[in-house]
């Protein structure tokens, strides 16, 4: 698997928010997305970037476009110093929500994407990677 | 600061979207919209969000949001012109919009707010 370039984005404000997903268009869309799987990247970006800026405390998300003939991908790695998740099982249950949000974040980007990791560590942070392939 | 437009139509409300939202801009849609149905005496809200390439978590827990307000207000609210591809994902996301009268355009969904409206009055 190659990387044929890739982006490092701060997620600090909300307003960062809007141009991780406007970012994670542009590369879907450089990749030859289908609009539906544009879509799906861009709501996962969506979800991911606002749990490193409200749970997280901010980071950044690194936009890599993948290449591995025939296949190409987009992969996003969000990154947070902030408290990390105690129970990370937990964490990905639909509903569970340790804020005021509807508990689909994590687990809903999950279901968007093709694969998906995510490593915490209490007290250190939380990484949590996606990437999606046409 | 920038805000989203609500214009009024005799006893609705039209509300488009044009702009890819942050959280607060969609926070203070929420504000404004509740207060302008009393104001205007609004009996119906109209959400065209044709222009919406994403609608995530968020924004579809504001959209929730907002029915909910308008309907203890006693105005009804109709979401019209969600893109394929964007329902699609929604549904994956997990998201049912559970409460929200939805219609293909804004034609359709004015239909939906005028017949309301005459039901009540027979």
């Amino acid at each position: 698997m190659a990387v044929v370039n890739s982006v490092v984005l701060p997620i600090r404000t909300q307003e960062d928010i809007v141009r991780v997903r406007q970012a994670a268009r542009e590369a879907a869309v450089g990749q030859g997305f289908s609009l539906v799987d544009q879509t799906k990247l861009v709501t996962a970006a969506s979800e991911l970037a606002r749990n490193t800026l409200d749970y997280g405390g901010g980071g950044d998300v690194e936009i890599a476009r993948l290449s591995e003939p025939p296949r190409r991908g987009v992969r996003l790695v969000f990154t947070d110093k902030g408290p990390g998740i105690a129970d990370v099982e937990q964490a990905l249950t639909d509903g569970f929500t340790s804020g005021g949000g509807l508990g689909l974040g994590l687990s809903g980007a999950k279901r968007l994407s093709n694969d998906f990791s995510i490593i915490s560590k209490v007290g250190e942070g939380t990484q949590v990677m996606i990437a999606r392939w046409r | 600061m920038e805000k989203i437009p609500i214009l009024k139509m005799g006893r609705f409300l039209l509300v488009t979207v044009q702009v890819d939202m942050h959280d607060q801009l969609a926070l203070q849609l929420q504000d404004d919209l509740t207060a302008r149905i009393v104001a205007a005496r609004a009996r119906g809200v109209l959400i065209d969000i044709s222009s919406l390439e994403v609608v995530d978590s968020f924004i579809g827990r504001m959209i929730s949001n907002i029915a909910a307000m308008a309907k203890v207000l006693d105005a009804e609210t109709v979401v019209v012109g969600i893109q394929p591809a964007v329902a699609i994902t929604l549904v994956e996301l997990g998201l049912s919009l559970e409460g929200v009268r939805t219609a293909l355009d804004v034609d359709r969904g004015m239909t939906l707010l005028h017949e309301r409206l005459a039901d009540e009055q027979r």
